[in-house]
């Protein structure tokens, strides 16, 4: 698989790690009421979809930056790569 | 009917014209009082002993392909009961056992080979996790057998003891250990499941779950709605997907894992062998050829088919041990998906959903697990208690804290 890094270009995506679902950019506040359940869920419960997942990526063989890709779990065919940072800071975070 | 050497003899001599189809290819009744979603290895294992071991008839198992073409039919084939943990082992002992007792069980030739599994350390630390290991599977009623670098060499010459970087210091022995011939174990259990009255419905996908005031009283499939009592899930691989359609989102990650098979060779390696500092496994198949794996790919996927970064990977660490298969051509690679749970072990459980249960999360180990799997399974579903042996694999496990992470990664599932 290649990944269109958005600042360095087609990259092997061997040369990333994988951490999983993109929604772990979320982490649930640990100081409010339903904390627990929240991060129950956060911590162990998947989506896990048979189609186009938006994931983590890490390039650690590169600039160590962290990467949103769109790509479809039966064909790994890979449609949008973001900067996490520009995922995060889109959604009020990170500032 | 039933196999025997006069029978084989018989036919030899008439032309093999008195065989009867191996199972029963059902067309789906209307109701049954148990439904297995899943035709592979477990869920037809499932329906053996739930109607051998417990009794129970009008049972069906319906497979969305056919029979065994799921991972059943994609796996290297190795069993073992080597694991460490109190949660797993005495379950895994317990399918090795199964396993040795499954021909007879069944009439069919499986193809057991007890010829051992040798898992090889490389450094002090490592000898001692397997030492730990190996008294914990002898706790548990296991065999384990600690094999010096000498003891090595005597049995498997060609291995690279001297490698610079990561020598064979010694191995931990299960010499119960082996292969199995995994298509025939799908077709010994379909067989006799079929002959005790199961039907087994193939071509026929579970495309919903028919589920009134949080009850599930069906399916719906390809070839129609069919009712029933309990609706059993055993579709390692697609839990996610099948689950799904009940509305609930599972602690697991399907990945891929792949597995190759070399050109054929004279007999060369007995048994299983595993290299400890990086991940390969290899056996040698009846037809000859080197069967091995090593990590999954890395990635969440559906796709029956890997990435080459893993094939260069695998094959490196088989160089690291076994230098002589350098010259080898691969002959055949595939992929088969898998359930990688947060914490590297499988789920056998009721769900919140009345008269619905699951069995899953296999990681890469179903294939081993196969008989306790199903026997466990067929428990739950006739008692609506967890089997002995089963007691740790429930839902509860994450919110409770109580994880058996047997490599102590966390919940990472890729790292499992």
């Amino acid at each position: 698989m290649i990944i269109n890094h958005p600042l360095l270009g087609p990259r092997d995506a061997a040369e990333f790690t994988y951490l999983g679902d993109a929604g772990l950019i979320d982490r649930p506040d640990g100081m409010a009421e339903n904390a627990l359940p929240a991060f129950i869920d956060y911590g162990y419960l998947r989506d896990n979809v048979a189609g186009n997942h938006r994931e983590l990526w890490f390039h650690e063989q590169g600039d160590r930056s962290w990467l949103v890709v769109t790509r479809h779990t039966v064909t790994h065919e890979i449609t949008n790569v973001e900067l996490a940072s520009d995922v995060a800071r889109k959604r009020g975070r990170s500032k | 009917m039933r196999f025997s050497g006069f029978k084989i003899i018989r036919e030899g001599l008439s032309g093999h014209k008195g065989w009867d189809a191996t199972w029963r290819d059902a067309t789906p009744k209307s109701h049954y009082d148990h439904i297995i979603i899943g035709g592979g290895g477990h869920g037809l294992a499932t329906a053996y002993y739930l109607a051998r071991r417990y009794g129970k008839a009008n049972i069906a198992v319906v497979e969305k392909g056919w029979l065994g073409g799921g991972n059943v039919g994609r796996n290297t084939t190795i069993i073992r009961s080597n694991y460490l943990l109190d949660g797993n082992e005495p379950f895994y002992e317990l399918s090795l056992k199964l396993w040795e007792g499954l021909e007879q069980d069944l009439n069919y030739n499986a193809m057991i080979s007890q010829r051992g599994i040798l898992n090889l350390f490389h450094t002090d630390a490592q000898r001692d996790a397997y030492i730990r290991r190996g008294n914990a599977m002898l706790l548990n009623g296991a065999d384990a057998d600690l094999l010096t670098t000498d003891q090595i060499k005597n049995r498997y010459p060609f291995l690279n003891t001297k490698d610079a970087r990561f020598p064979i210091k010694g191995g931990l022995a299960q010499h119960r250990g082996g292969t199995v011939r995994h298509d025939a174990v799908a077709w010994g259990y379909a067989r006799a499941a079929s002959l005790l009255g199961v039907d087994i419905i193939q071509n026929c996908e579970v495309t919903g779950l028919d589920i009134k005031n949080n009850k599930c009283v069906g399916v719906i499939t390809t070839r129609g709605p069919i009712k029933g009592g309990k609706i059993a899930c055993c579709v390692a691989g697609s839990s996610s997907r099948v689950m799904a359609m009940a509305g609930m989102r599972l602690p697991i990650e399907s990945h891929v894992l792949q597995a190759f098979v070399s050109e054929g060779l004279k007999p060369l390696i007995p048994g299983v062998i595993t290299f400890g500092a990086g991940h390969f496994y290899c056996s040698q198949s009846d037809k000859g050829g080197l069967v091995f794996g090593g990590d999954i790919d890395g990635y969440n996927s559906y796709a029956q088919r890997g990435n080459l970064p893993i094939v260069e990977d695998v094959c490196e660490g088989g160089m690291a041990i076994l230098p002589n298969l350098g010259r080898l051509r691969l002959l055949r690679m595939w992929g088969g998906i898998m359930d990688m749970s947060m914490d590297g072990s499988p789920i056998i459980d009721k769900t919140p959903i009345e008269n619905l249960y699951f069995n899953g999360g296999w990681c890469y180990g179903g294939f081993k697990a196969t008989p306790a799997s199903g026997l466990c399974y067929a428990h739950l579903l006739a008692t609506d208690t967890p089997h002995e042996t089963a007691t740790a694999y429930r839902f509860d496990r994450f919110e409770k804290g109580l994880m058996i992470d047997e490599k102590g990664q966390g919940n990472q599932p890729n790292l499992h």
